[in-house]
């Protein structure tokens, strides 16, 4: 019993440290990646219903494909990739561990005689003196080595690059520790947007998703918003919102942000977004009563009625600032005392006299408009994980690039007496990339037999 | 003197390149491969200055609204040429094995004459999204990354090809033919491992870049569009095909099997994703 149950969990134990798994667990989280790429994500119910049809989509919801990369099935398989991480480390780590720990500092005959790279000298040179200079070649040549005495042989030991063995859980670390980053700002940030129109401030923003909106803790205003174009076209160049931050009834921050350049407020970030029309636009109508001649300058609004003599009463119900390059021009129309609405007709402020001709009870004439206030629509971010996920990127990086390119270098010497000489031999290795390193052991192995004939 | 000039001389000398390597692996004449590398390196001497003239004439053109020629389909598409021919100099320069050119100059081949024949080499100002330092950044580390995988693609093709007739005559003398050319499976396998090792780390960069960038304009570091999905399938892909390598019964066929289809997802998170999908990288299709 005992006994079976140790085979259960050392399976299991197996199952999780299996690279078989890594392999799998990519590749399917690489197939079902794709689905939320072709089906549209967190749609409304109307819109998935009218592209696949109510049985496809209550099919879509069982199997949580509208949401899915936070579905329980996805996010289970990135448990089990995260388990399979943790485990393959856990059973690795001392190994590569044991190299810092306990370096080789003496190399065994077995390496000595069968290393891929390896030389042999002999010297009349006594071993302490001629290691002494070795170890200076070295110094030179690699780097500093250490020097040990062992049952009558001296040995030298150097290594370069033993960081490289832990590139490798730098990077598996550095995986974990993103998805540290995300739960944080999943659980202490928030994504919010929020329209202020121009000249207003708010204290309110809307959480994504939630009908319901939160105190920001101070109050942020808009006092414009514009757009910018390339000169001579319709390409936008520029969204910018002056935007100032009031707390406590002190302006502390003043900050013209646009699309890649937003402001942060005590941990929170406004970013240009959207914007958009907030209200009518205002227009300066000059009407003439026909009969009388009697003169009328009125400030209206577009699309509310404004009385006029009689029991009449007009609105204007559109405009535009270029009306077939005739300039800018407003759409009205009269409604008679009894309440009937008139056609609409077109004035326009370029030709003063050509409502005229329109013989009417009243002649308009548009003297002047004013664009409708805009409103700039701003993202609101709180992310306390970013940073967090931004040390996992480093050591992603960094670890990826250690893993590599570079590689666990080193070189023994063993100095022994026999036949009344001095006898050195050399062993090198490399963890990776051994070919390069034969290149610089037969350039190394020159200096070392320079260094001993010197003196031979 | 203009870029436009440069980029014709550009898709000739790979179009030569590319033919004189295919004659190589025909003749196996030095002489050839000889002429096949020297016209690949002119096409990319004049790859570099087309990008070059093109990144002055902007300025010209828009005056201080000039920027980096890597903005739209047409300039990521040479640029992507150029980074495949950079990639592939590196290569050959250490492996010194002309056939594989045979393999790889036609993606530079015909990234340059697709960008020529079919795309708008308008130079446009930028739009708001766009004007920001990390859009360099960003699209260097992808093409490079991209790049090696297209090396690694071409390659673990050599390889699929020669392991079959391998293992058909495993107890024959060598390989003779156009086969006995190609380096041995061993090398290619190395080849395809030493690419990716490269393409790699680049494109977790790519990713990272492309994270901070979004993290700045929008405040969200992902948010799971299709471009950034497709870039992750991408990594995990070649994340697969690094575990592969120490993974009994995934070594050799399997493995260049994945990095095929690494690059076949590549080139859809590259293009199919703005031809196909919509998402946020919307402008990346103009």
């Amino acid at each position: 019993m005992a006994h079976n149950q140790r085979n259960i969990i050392d399976r299991t134990w197996d199952f999780f440290c299996s690279l078989k798994l890594t392999i799998i667990t990519l590749l399917l989280l690489a197939i079902t990646s794709i689905i939320g790429t072709v089906l549209q994500q967190n749609a409304s119910p109307e819109e998935y219903i009218r592209e696949y049809g109510q049985s496809n989509y209550e099919l879509f919801v069982k199997l949580q494909f509208t949401d899915m990369y936070h579905s329980w099935w996805f996010v289970g398989i990135l448990a089990l990739f995260s388990a399979n991480l943790i485990c393959c480390s856990i059973k690795n780590f001392p190994r590569a561990w044991k190299f810092v720990t306990s370096p080789a500092l003496i190399a065994g005959e077995g390496t000595l005689k069968n290393s891929v790279n390896r030389a042999e000298f002999s010297s009349k040179e006594e071993p302490q003196q001629l290691a002494q200079r070795l170890a200076g070649t070295l110094e030179k040549a690699f780097t500093k080595p250490t020097l040990t005495e062992d049952d009558g042989k001296l040995h030298l030991f150097a290594q370069k690059g033993i960081y490289s063995r832990f590139g490798a859980y730098i990077t598996h670390l550095s995986i974990l520790v993103i998805m540290l980053g995300a739960i944080m700002g999943t659980v202490w940030g928030y994504k919010a947007y929020v329209n202020i129109a121009e000249g207003t401030s708010t204290a309110q923003v809307w959480p994504r998703g939630s009908q319901t909106p939160m105190d920001l803790g101070f109050e942020v205003r808009c006092d414009d918003f514009t757009v910018t174009y390339y000169d001579g076209t319709q390409r936008p160049k520029d969204y910018t919102s002056d935007l100032v931050v009031i707390d406590n009834g002190q302006e502390v921050i003043k900050k013209t942000i646009e699309v890649n350049d937003p402001l942060t407020y005590k941990g929170i970030t406004f970013y240009q977004s959207s914007y958009g029309p907030a209200g009518n636009a205002s227009f300066k109508v000059q009407v003439k009563v026909r009969e009388s001649g009697e003169v009328l300058n009125l400030r209206v609004v577009q699309g509310q009625n404004t009385p006029l003599p009689g029991g009449y009463a007009f609105a204007v119900t559109d405009y535009a600032p270029n009306y077939d390059r005739f300039g800018p021009a407003a759409q009205l129309r009269v409604n008679t005392p009894n309440g009937q609405q008139g056609a609409p007709f077109i004035v326009l402020q370029q030709f003063p006299q050509f409502d005229e001709k329109r013989a009417g009870i009243f002649s308009f004439t548009l003297a002047g408009y004013d664009e409708p206030p805009m409103y700039t629509g701003l993202s609101v971010a709180k992310d306390p994980g970013v940073w967090v996920v931004w040390v996992g990127c480093f050591m992603m990086v960094f670890g990826s690039c250690g893993a590599f390119f570079f590689s666990h270098r080193r070189i023994w010497i063993c100095l022994d007496e026999q036949n009344g000489k001095t006898r050195v031999r050399v062993a090198a290795s490399a963890h990776r990339n051994q070919p390069a390193f034969s290149m610089a052991f037969d350039e190394m192995k020159k200096d070392l037999a320079q260094t001993i004939e010197n003196k031979a | 003197m203009t870029s436009s000039l440069f980029f014709n001389i550009t898709t000739f000398g790979y179009f030569a390149s590319m033919v004189m390597f295919i004659a190589y692996v025909a003749t196996r004449s030095n002489a050839v491969a000889m002429i096949a590398r020297v016209t690949g390196g002119a096409g990319f001497v004049a790859n570099t200055i087309a990008i070059g003239l093109r990144w002055y004439e902007s300025y010209q053109l828009l005056g201080v609204d000039g920027r980096a020629p890597l903005t739209n389909l047409y300039e990521s598409v040479v640029f992507f040429a150029w980074s495949i021919l950079l990639v592939y100099m590196l290569i050959d320069f250490k492996y010194k094995q002309p056939s594989v050119g045979a393999f790889v100059l036609p993606f530079a081949f015909i990234s340059m004459i697709w960008a020529q024949l079919s795309l708008s080499n308008a130079i446009d100002p930028l739009v708001p999204a766009l004007q920001s330092n990390w859009l360099t950044y960003h699209v260097i580390t992808c093409f490079l990354g991209y790049a090696a995988f297209a090396v690694a693609c071409g390659v673990s093709i050599m390889y699929l090809i020669k392991i079959g007739k391998e293992e058909k005559h495993a107890d024959e003398s060598p390989i003779g033919g156009i086969l006995g050319v190609f380096p041995s499976t061993k090398v290619l396998d190395d080849i395809n491992y030493k690419a990716i090792m490269i393409g790699f780390p680049l494109l977790t960069l790519g990713i990272v870049t492309g994270a901070a960038w979004a993290n700045y304009a929008w405040g969200t570091y992902w948010s799971w569009d299709p471009k950034e999905t497709w870039s992750l399938i991408v990594w995990f892909v070649y994340a697969a095909f690094l575990h592969a390598r120490f993974t009994r019964g995934w070594v050799g066929r399997r493995a260049a099997w994945l990095s095929i289809i690494g690059f076949a997802a590549t080139i859809f998170c590259y293009l199919g994703v703005n031809l196909v999908l919509s998402g946020l990288h919307s402008y990346g299709g103009a």
